[in-house]
């Protein structure tokens, strides 16, 4: 708007003018280019200039482990990554690059975890939604939100320094007579699983909580007890957005990185052995850039091959489990 | 009991002032006075559905026109493709002819910007800014570009004089605004719109939401304000626009069956349609 | 139970116990994970306790004298890489965010962005480490190949710039995210009234949607940021130092910002540690006094987060009993 004097005259309210003008003296509806509409069409250009920087990350993402990896494979076969079973960058002689031993470390620290975390996440969720009062829900809720603002190394600390030597041990190494290492996958498993429970609660909670009342109600109605109805009727309405949040979970599992270094160790070993060390992709991601691998040499790209497998892991799990929830909004919303 | 709206009007014409009513003599039937808005073959969509069919109308200067009709038969709609708040609908669409002052102001170089400064607009629910009672009147001039602390004091008064609210809140005009009664704050919002220094006050049922005493003091500011504003007020509520208006329309589907002078529309009715939504039959 | 008294049909008795027993279950699994949360938090705090003292906060790391080794390189650090981190996130953040709930039209582009942020969000942190190491440390090698001495500045190489700008982009979906929320929840009306004066669209969020969501774009920037402060992986990966005895810029206490200003230029170009990675070092120490001096560590960044979160809960409350639809 112009800042002229005739329009703060007539701003000033002290008399009623602008009804009373003849049509020549109104303000005109012409749009003028003015320094305002400049102004207002450039913010909105910058505005939509930090949106787009979204979309440029991740273009940059995929674009740098895009062309790393095309660079690593013109070095090492497909076959060799995905058929070899053996994961030993740094050898001198013979270096070979397997993934299935980084896979394997993976996958079962993501599996522990979800053994951990899924019933724990879900049952509480189920308590929180469908038996504890609404004042108890109150503190509940954010306490057990704490869990997932601990940062990710006082985990890795707790499984390393208390789960361990205090737990894990005692029970199968003194007890059952197992070997345990200092390092191993059981104990980051757990923390593991321990840190996805909140995510898990909280999204559950959510899909419970938006299952029709109506459909509790039908249930009680029809001489259901509170059991019947939470298990036989709530839960299989929610299955859908229950796995999607199992999915989401999982995918920060994979993803997790800082607790697992730190408490499972960097051997990469293709064993199924839960209470010996091991290397996640993560991990080995984190053990190479503490490392002194130059820019340029395989087993600096080798880091971009595994990151890049990471990501698409993550992503199809993640775009999976936003498909599952969004159907399922559909459906009861 | 209500009473009767051939009631209404009797008491309404007897309790005008002299001047008042000359005033409103003067402009005859619509027609014959330059019309501040007016409305050629107007159709309106909302993506797919069409909400308007048709709309010609013609508002007249300085007087109260009240918009009545069942609800959803469009009159919200309409009020809102005057100062082109439908815009902001995703889907919105225009055809048809919508003039201010022989402005059509749907031509492409429009600046939406200036035409709702010189066409305000009151809503349904009063809607204060979280802000202080001061700050929500001085909104306008201040995004016009006032910062003159004594000019923004001056215009504040004067409007909230205006919407006879200076009484109640001149000693607390820093306090939140979301504190004063329902009735208050509608007041507020009237004082907010008439900051701006509008031709033309739309207002979208402003007093659907108030209790019966607040309800009475819009009316009395509305019949107040028609002196300086051309004022077009949406309500589903027959007695007040029997009250307040001068000319009243009738709509019904999206469609305007009627328009007359209030008194000529509720007493003698041309069309079939009105005479059953006046008498009660349906709506 | 009250049905009981209606029947007493012993399969409806069992059903009854069945229930009780899920319910206990339910109710045991919640308290565990909150038990074993004050476990974790006890028990770091008890093996920390001999070393949290002021000495801890303003002394540097030390391998000859691990018992009067502090955390002041990494609480230097992370203050530097959070007040960056923020200064990049926040603008853009919310920026992108009033973007898509007050512009945007519903149409492909947005879809694609919304939909993009969905799935930055659930990147792992270690791929942005990956990211930012090789746009920001090694600028793709367009200053030749890494390491090399940097030619004013560029690229930035393993200094507090690099790690801040790795972890805003980490930071920036939960921010975008979050923010959208807080926007969202404005009512409508106080838009329109505000279009109706005549406000111009920018007037309208300027004045009046941003100032009414502050609250919670502020709390969500809070908790965002609280997560950058518990980040260790990406820097680890851009070449973050574990052992610093330096901090950013030299300034190391709160006088030194108007005795030495020349430092709050160099700090962003300077190299750096953070609060966890001192700790992931101490950790990874076999010593039984690094791990203590580990347990310290993380007593007090998780002192930070709890005033951070302290902060974000203060001013969603200070606000909220403004502000009433």
């Amino acid at each position: 708007m112009s800042n002229t004097p005739d329009s703060e005259s007539r701003a000033t309210g002290a008399r009623l003018t602008s009804a009373t003008l003849s049509p020549a003296e109104r303000p005109s509806l012409q749009k003028r280019w003015s320094l305002t509409t400049l102004k207002e069409q450039c913010i909105r250009l910058v505005l939509f200039c930090c949106a787009l920087l979204s979309v440029a990350t991740t273009a940059g993402i995929i674009l740098v482990l895009f062309s790393e990896t095309l660079l690593f494979f013109s070095q090492v076969s497909v076959l060799s990554f995905f058929g070899d079973t053996v994961w030993q960058p740094q050898s001198q002689d013979n270096p070979r690059f397997g993934i299935w031993p980084l896979a394997c470390g993976t996958f079962l620290v993501a599996g522990i975890a979800g053994l951990i975390g899924m019933p724990l996440g879900l049952l509480s969720a189920l308590y929180l939604s469908e038996y504890a009062s609404e004042r108890s829900r109150s503190y509940l809720k954010p306490t057990l939100e704490v869990l997932a603002g601990i940062p990710s190394i006082v985990y890795g600390y707790f499984a390393l320094v208390f789960l361990t030597p205090y737990v894990l041990q005692p029970i199968f190494m003194n007890a059952l007579g197992f070997e345990v290492g200092g390092f191993n996958v059981l104990s980051a498993g757990i923390v593991v699983g321990i840190m996805i429970v909140p995510t898990i609660s909280s999204l559950s909670e959510d899909v419970l909580r938006s299952v029709p009342r109506g459909l509790r109600e039908a249930g009680l109605a029809l001489g259901s007890t509170k059991f019947d109805v939470s298990v036989r009727i709530v839960l299989p309405a929610a299955l859908s957005g229950i796995m999607a949040a199992f999915l989401l979970a999982l995918s920060r599992a994979v993803g997790e990185t800082m607790a697992v270094t730190i408490a499972a160790g960097s051997q990469p070993d293709l064993s199924l052995n839960v209470l010996r060390s091991i290397e996640t992709m993560t991990a080995y991601i984190v053990m190479v850039s503490l490392g002194e691998a130059a820019a340029g040499s395989i087993e600096y790209r080798s880091l971009y091959v595994v990151a890049m497998s990471l990501f698409l892991i993550t992503l199809v799990m993640n775009i999976i489990a936003r498909f599952i929830l969004r159907r399922y909004r559909n459906v009861y919303q | 009991m209500l009473p009767s709206l051939s009631q209404v009007i009797a008491e309404k014409k007897a309790g005008q002032p002299p001047t008042h009513g000359q005033g409103a003599m003067s402009h005859g039937t619509p027609d014959t006075s330059q019309p501040k808005i007016e409305t050629r073959h107007l159709n309106f969509y909302y993506g797919q559905r069409q909400a308007l069919f048709d709309i010609s109308i013609q508002v007249p200067q300085r007087n109260v026109t009240a918009l009545i009709g069942p609800s959803g038969c469009g009159k919200s709609t309409f009020l809102r493709t005057l100062n082109r708040m439908n815009d902001i609908v995703d889907g919105a669409r225009v055809e048809g002819l919508v003039q201010l002052d022989g402005t059509d102001i749907y031509r492409p170089n429009i600046d939406v910007v200036s035409l709702r400064k010189r066409v305000g607009m009151v809503f349904q629910k009063s809607n204060p800014f979280p802000k202080s009672v001061f700050d929500n009147v001085a909104f306008g001039p201040r995004i016009a570009g006032l910062t003159d602390r004594k000019k923004l004091g001056e215009i504040v008064e004067s409007c909230l004089k205006r919407a006879a609210l200076w009484e109640e809140v001149s000693h607390r005009l820093k306090d939140s605004a979301l504190a004063l009664s329902g009735g208050q704050q509608q007041r507020l919002c009237i004082a907010r719109a008439l900051a701006t220094d509008p031709e033309v006050l739309l207002m979208d049922e402003p007093a659907s939401a108030l209790d019966p005493a607040s309800t009475a003091r819009v009316e009395d500011l509305i019949f107040e304000l028609r002196r300086n504003y051309t004022i077009v007020i949406v309500t589903h509520n027959m007695q007040q626009a029997a009250r307040v208006s001068e000319f009243t329309a009738f709509f019904f589907q999206g469609r305007l069956i009627e328009m007359d002078r209030t008194d000529q529309l509720f007493t003698k009715p041309k069309e079939k349609e009105t005479e059953d939504y006046i008498t009660g039959r349906f709506g | 139970m009250n049905e009981t008294a209606f029947s007493t049909d012993p399969q409806l008795a069992a059903r009854h116990r069945w229930g009780r027993m899920f319910e206990w279950a339910c109710a045991i699994a919640t308290w565990l994970c909150l038990l074993i949360l004050a476990t974790m938090l006890l028990g770091v705090f008890i093996k920390g306790w001999p070393h949290l003292n002021w000495g801890f906060l303003t002394h540097f790391d030390s391998q000859i004298e691990p018992e009067t080794a502090g955390i002041k390189a990494g609480l230097w650090g992370s203050f530097w890489l959070i007040v960056l981190t923020a200064l990049f996130a926040i603008p853009v953040g919310i920026g992108a965010a009033v973007y898509l709930e007050e512009y945007a039209k519903a149409n492909w582009v947005t879809r694609l962005i919304q939909l993009n942020i969905l799935n930055l969000a659930g990147v792992p942190s270690v791929v942005y480490g990956i990211l930012g190491v090789t746009v920001f440390g090694h600028m793709f090698g367009l200053f030749g190949d890494w390491p090399r001495e940097p030619v004013w500045h560029l690229p930035f190489g393993d200094k507090v710039l690099t790690g801040a700008l790795t972890l805003s982009l980490l930071i920036l979906p939960v921010v975008i995210i979050s923010t959208q929320e807080a926007l969202r929840s404005i009512p409508a009306s106080l838009r329109h009234s505000s279009l109706a004066l005549g406000a111009t669209q920018w007037q309208t969020i300027r004045y009046q949607v941003l100032p009414a969501s502050l609250p919670g774009i502020l709390t969500g920037i809070i908790l965002a940021l609280s997560r950058a402060v518990g980040e260790s992986a990406p820097l680890i990966m851009i070449g973050a130092l574990t052992y610093v005895s330096s901090t950013p810029g030299n300034i190391g206490s709160v006088t030194d910002f108007f005795t030495k200003p020349q430092g709050i230029v160099e700090a962003p170009f300077d190299r750096f540690t953070a609060m966890p990675l001192v700790i992931y070092n101490w950790a990874s120490q076999p010593d039984e006094i690094y791990q203590s001096l580990s347990a310290a560590g993380i007593v007090v960044l998780l002192l930070v987060l709890l005033l951070m979160n302290t902060t974000a809960v203060i001013i969603r409350q200070r606000f909220q009993n403004w502000i009433r639809w």
